[in-house]
């Protein structure tokens, strides 16, 4: 929010509505990419996987992989296949009637789809943030003890959650009402309690669907730091239709249009120097 | 431009007349129409209010000769037989155990068949389920009564419990239980499906299974959906009586055993407007006693129904 304002005061170059990303690529925290996630494999990847509701095709053929410990970004205009995409990955799209998959999904190089792997399983191991912070009309604390609780989780429950609520930096706002309903806690507090509540599964990685869309500013940049923060312990795949975001937050981004993966690069290439056309269009405005 | 608005206006005068006829036509079809809609509302409305003055006025005569305290809290219930007795506590029990026991047939296979119609059940059959359960709720009281004296009794009970009598609590609750199925399912469904989506795919997303969303997140979710429609058919239950007459019998008696023969309030009613009881003497007037606590109870069942099904639709607004 607070460098769209300072675009606006800011000249603008011809032929754009002045987006510019350098001083968003700036504020990141830490350095992109190292070579050290590139030798050990995709966590998540996808081969020409497509997904279709009944016979319209929401996503074609995408090939992309999603490494360790990073934040991968997907990003494009309203529609053009990105949540699909993301809740392919831990096989959300299976309560939809109607949806059909093609392609490959690889996790850890394992075949997920049509195979005897567990979507149970996989969703323990593939945590997932929605768009709208949806905790359980229940107590903050069983909200994040659910879901171990469900799966036998052996260890001590309050002592995790404890942990996961540090992590997701909501613990001190909450500790002394771990028994009061969650309903009753501010939208971005919810959506920190729904990071917890992924977080306690200690999932390898988390899936994001424009987890800050329902925010305010003020709550949207706590999450963006808590998204900076956890990206040194988790995988993270973060759908967003704010571009600023993806450029202070991920270390690589997709563009997507039309169901179609246009072009996927390190976040700093693919806002300062796209390789296709479509995405500069984009990125700078002329459309989306 | 000119031409048009000139004909225009020559229209409206040569038209004027018909035309003001027929928008007073018009008018006053409109309010016959609307008085005649209102008069068929208030029909059921006079009738609602008339049938509690009746029931009232009537049962004057009989809480003057008997003080509602003795009709409360008497354990005999003999007004047709000598030595006379007006204690209505063998019709409640009688009540009270049919309705009782048919929520214990009813509650889990409602519950059951809603949470397979709104979570399990892929949708060409839940659309076909839904209304196939309905029916069930269409059948003639009169064939379930049939249905429990004929089949229920000699077929399973007596295979059972060979000391089963003929009429039967048991037989009475297992098949009111079985009417009032498509109530408890029809409006469990309706509140599941009012859970948000983004609750179940919560629970998924933390690898719940389907048994645990269903049963830990929807149900509890819709907890006060359920007791609404678990009220709404236990009034139901409570008033049901062709198949209660058949079934249960004819015999006022203070028993939780569900094999002997009892008496429900309805039952009593239907027993002494058939019979031959003159009217405007004590025995007849005991109806309207029993009527004035039936429709007591079933009205307070519907009240806090309605609350708690109030208080459910502000849970997710």
């Amino acid at each position: 929010m607070a460098t769209e304002a300072q675009d606006l005061v800011a000249p603008l170059p011809p032929n754009t509505r002045g987006l510019d990303f350098t001083q968003a690529l700036q504020t990141r925290s830490v350095a992109p990419a190292t070579a050290s996630a590139a030798t050990s494999g995709p966590v998540v990847r996808t081969e020409r996987l497509s997904i279709y509701y009944g016979n319209f095709c929401a996503v074609r053929e995408v090939t992309l992989d999603v490494p360790l410990c990073q934040v991968t970004a997907i990003i494009g205009p309203s529609g053009c296949g990105k949540s699909t995409l993301l809740r392919a990955m831990n096989r959300m799209n299976d309560f939809i009637d109607g949806v059909r998959v093609s392609g490959r999904l690889l996790f850890n190089g394992q075949e997920v789809y049509g195979s005897v792997f567990d979507p149970v399983e996989l969703r323990r191991r593939v945590g997932m943030v929605f768009q709208k912070p949806n905790p359980f009309p229940k107590s903050i604390f069983k909200n994040v003890a659910w879901g171990p609780a469900v799966n036998g989780y052996r260890g001590n429950l309050a002592e995790l959650v404890e942990e996961s609520l540090r992590k997701a930096a909501l613990w001190e706002e909450v500790k002394d009402k771990l028994n009061k309903s969650a309903l009753a806690l501010s939208g971005g507090q919810q959506q920190r309690l729904c990071i917890a509540r992924a977080i306690a599964m200690q999932p390898e990685v988390l899936l994001m669907d424009e987890p800050c869309s329902a925010l305010d500013p003020i709550a949207t940049a706590r999450i963006e730091d808590l998204i900076d923060r956890l990206k040194t312990q988790y995988t993270v795949a973060l759908v967003t239709h704010n571009m600023q975001q993806a450029a202070r937050l991920s270390d690589r981004t997709a563009f997507m249009l039309m169901g179609e993966l246009v072009e996927v690069d390190a976040t700093s290439h693919l806002f300062t120097t796209p390789r296709d056309q479509r995405t500069q269009d984009y990125i700078t405005g002329r459309f989306g | 431009m000119n031409s048009t608005a000139s004909a225009t206006s020559s229209l409206r005068v040569a038209a004027g007349g018909t035309a003001n006829l027929a928008r007073a036509l018009r008018r006053t079809r409109e309010a016959l129409i609307h008085v005649f809609l209102l008069a068929c509302a208030l029909v059921s409305i006079a009738t609602t209010l008339a049938i509690v003055f009746v029931l009232i006025d009537q049962s004057i005569p009989f809480f003057r000769e008997i003080s509602p305290w003795a009709f409360l809290t008497g354990t005999r219930w003999t007004p047709l037989l000598e030595p006379r007795s007006y204690g209505v506590l063998p019709l409640l029990a009688g009540t009270v155990l049919v309705a009782g026991g048919a929520l214990l047939v009813a509650v889990p296979i409602g519950v059951s068949t809603a949470l397979y119609l709104s979570e399990y059940a892929p949708g060409w059959l839940r659309q076909i389920g839904k209304p196939f359960l309905e029916i069930l709720a269409g059948v003639p009281t009169v064939v379930y009564g049939y249905f429990a004296l004929s089949f229920i009794t000699p077929e399973i009970l007596r295979r059972c419990w060979p000391q089963t009598e003929v009429f039967n609590g048991a037989s009475a609750a297992i098949v009111v239980g079985i009417m009032i199925v498509p109530t408890i399912s029809s409006l469990c469904d309706d509140a599941f499906r009012a859970v948000p989506r983004s609750l179940r795919e919560a629970g998924y997303a933390v690898s719940g299974t389907k048994l645990e969303v269903s049963t830990r997140i929807v149900l509890p979710g819709a907890m006060s959906g359920v007791m609404a429609a678990v009220l709404l058919a236990l009034a139901r239950a409570i008033g049901e009586t062709m198949a209660v007459v058949l079934a249960a019998g004819m015999t006022p008696k203070l028993t939780l055993n569900p094999l002997e023969s009892i008496q429900t309030l309805t039952a009593y009613i239907v027993q002494v407007s058939l019979g031959d009881t003159p009217a405007d003497t004590i025995e007849y007037h005991t109806i309207f006693g029993v009527g004035l606590t039936l429709f007591a109870i079933t009205l307070a069942v519907n009240l806090v129904a309605q609350r708690v099904l109030k208080r459910f639709h502000e849970v997710y607004e």
